[in-house]
């Protein structure tokens, strides 16, 4: 009889133990990806900065400087919507530096090198903090949706976190260059 | 005089800067001025031989949208070569806030220079944003056109400094002769209609309604309609069902097609509640010869002399339209002198006009200033060698 008590409250406790180690984990997944997502937010203002910086910097046309000035524009707080605001700002800068003979164009003027390699460096990160983000997105989508959190709402209050798609390649590849010929 | 003009679109891109500029410079060559157009073209058009291809256009995010523009040190370079050949004594950029030759032919060129705008942009801060980068272009600029009041609005609150407004022209001549579409107008009569059939401001239900009257009392009698809309069975199913199949709707049309419309049907018929600056459609219609009826708002009133080049009818009112219909209809005589009198009006509104209205502000730039060359902006990129 005692053993029985013993033994239910023994497996009560061990469960109750799994479901919050459950829950806990799941909360500590919504708060990585916050974290990751104040990273993506972070390189992409990085991003739109320094190529507003080479927009005005006078070493481009201006014509190019204006497309790129607009595209930066349209990133920060413009009525289109923020994905495509900044793949907007990809294509831009791709349709800038695919000029062929681009690099040689700028080479040798002052800052120019720096310039560029800054804008490049920043467009890879963003690629690299995008890719982490929505790695983490898909990892506590699944979290979420395993039948016992969905069962006990173990995700509770928070709002399933949602991917952020966009183009963030500075090279044109085939398969993501809709604007190609 | 030697003219050069920059078109910042695809010459091979239907759209109406392209066509202004081909009338433009059509008519100036008419009046015997040398006129040489630089505009992006693909490699394999053909291309009027006025024009100087600036090659291919790149499809590039602009505004929300994706625009075929040319940019970049190697455009740079044609215009500056285009421009040192050409020995012009007038430059002529036409929209040069959007990033394409337009801008980069004000960059590296010195002398007189007169500027198009052609849109009218609602107030935005992009242009704050990006002034900066486009000022140095935008202060060579000697003399301002804007081709509507709202382009001119724009252009004074956003850059400031003032235009002249010299609206569009009408090429008459292309609308003079064409082939009536196959069976039209057809023995009992046919009224024409151009425009967006969903835009009430044009009035097609007013036309509609008229029709209402007008069809069980005439039973040979037609619409013919021209125009985009978003859903055109909407449209038809707004009439009586006996009436339906004596209505033909076209959908959008090429401009060729537009010309072939106004020659296929008796009357034309321009409703319009209101909305019209001009009323371009209207004068295209004057130009090919067929008899209009108007509604009785400024802008047409305007351009049909009061009635002396048109019948004018009480604008929403589908009564007093459908009895002006009925007393065109009836009285051929009548149609032919309202013709003759709408030809004769409409050259008021041609090209050439228009033509020698852009060329006195080019005489007025031109005044103690020497010709157009290149400065030396953007001397430090890569000369024509590397091109």
């Amino acid at each position: 009889m005692i053993t029985d008590i013993v033994i239910v409250v023994a497996a009560a406790l061990l469960v109750g133990v799994y479901v919050s180690w459950r829950a806990g984990r799941i909360d500590r997944m919504h708060a990585r990806v916050e974290m990751a997502r104040t990273a993506l937010d972070v390189t992409l203002l990085r991003r739109s900065s320094v190529a507003m910086e080479l927009a005005t910097s006078g070493l481009l046309d201006p014509a190019t400087g204006l497309l790129l000035a607009a595209a930066v524009h349209g990133t920060r707080g413009g009525d289109r919507p923020r994905d495509l605001a900044e793949s907007d700002l990809t294509r831009a800068l791709r349709a800038a530096f695919s000029q062929p003979g681009f690099r040689t164009s700028l080479s040798g003027k002052e800052g120019a090198d720096e310039l560029l390699a800054e804008v490049e460096a920043a467009a890879h990160q963003v690629f690299l903090a995008r890719k982490f983000y929505n790695d983490m997105v898909a990892a506590t989508r699944e979290a979420r949706g395993r039948p016992l959190a969905r069962l006990l709402r173990l995700s509770g209050k928070a709002s399933a976190p949602e991917f952020f798609e966009m183009d963030d390649s500075l090279v044109a590849e085939k398969s993501s260059a809709p604007l190609g010929r | 005089m030697k003219i050069g003009i920059t078109c910042p679109y695809s010459w091979d891109v239907p759209g109406g800067v392209q066509q202004h500029i081909r009338d433009l410079a059509e008519a100036l060559i008419d009046e015997g001025h040398e006129v040489s157009v630089i505009s992006p073209a693909d490699d394999d058009t053909p291309l009027p031989p006025y024009v100087v291809g600036a090659g291919r256009a790149v499809p590039v995010p602009y505004n929300g949208s994706v625009a075929r523009l040319s940019f970049g040190f190697l455009s740079v370079s044609r215009v500056r070569r285009w421009i040192r050949d050409g020995g012009f004594d007038v430059l002529h950029v036409h929209e040069p806030e959007i990033p394409s030759l337009s801008l980069l032919a004000c960059w590296v060129a010195s002398g007189p220079i007169v500027a198009t705008v052609h849109t009218a942009i609602p107030r935005s801060r992009i242009l704050l944003v990006t002034y900066p980068v486009v000022r140095t272009g935008m202060e060579k600029i000697n003399g301002r056109i804007a081709v509507s009041e709202a382009a001119r609005t724009t252009l004074v609150e956003h850059i400031g400094g003032d235009a002249v407004v010299i609206p569009n022209g009408v090429a008459t001549r292309r609308y003079r002769k064409a082939d009536p579409l196959p069976g039209w107008p057809g023995p009992g009569g046919a009224i024409g209609f151009l425009g967006r059939l969903d835009e009430p401001r044009k009035g097609l239900p007013v036309l509609l309604k008229a029709f209402e009257i007008l069809g069980p009392q005439r039973p040979g009698l037609r619409l013919l309609i021209a125009g985009p809309a978003a859903d055109p069975e909407e449209v038809l199913h707004r009439l009586p069902a006996g009436l339906r199949d004596r209505v033909v709707l076209l959908g959008q049309v090429s401009e060729d097609d537009k010309i072939r419309v106004l020659h296929s049907v008796d009357v034309f018929c321009s409703p319009n509640t209101g909305g019209e600056s001009f009323g371009i459609v209207t004068a295209e219609a004057m130009a090919a010869g067929v008899p209009i009826m108007a509604s009785d708002i400024d802008a047409f009133r305007q351009v049909l002399r009061g009635g002396e080049a048109g019948e004018l009818f009480a604008t929403g009112d589908a009564a007093d339209l459908a009895r002006a219909a009925a007393r065109l209809l009836d009285d051929p005589a009548r149609r032919a002198r309202l013709s003759a009198a709408a030809l004769a009006a409409v050259a008021d509104y041609d090209w050439s006009v228009v033509a020698r209205a852009v060329f006195s502000v080019y005489e007025t730039v031109v005044l103690g200033s020497t010709q157009v060359a290149v400065t030396a902006s953007g001397s430090d990129f890569p000369q024509d060698g590397l091109a």
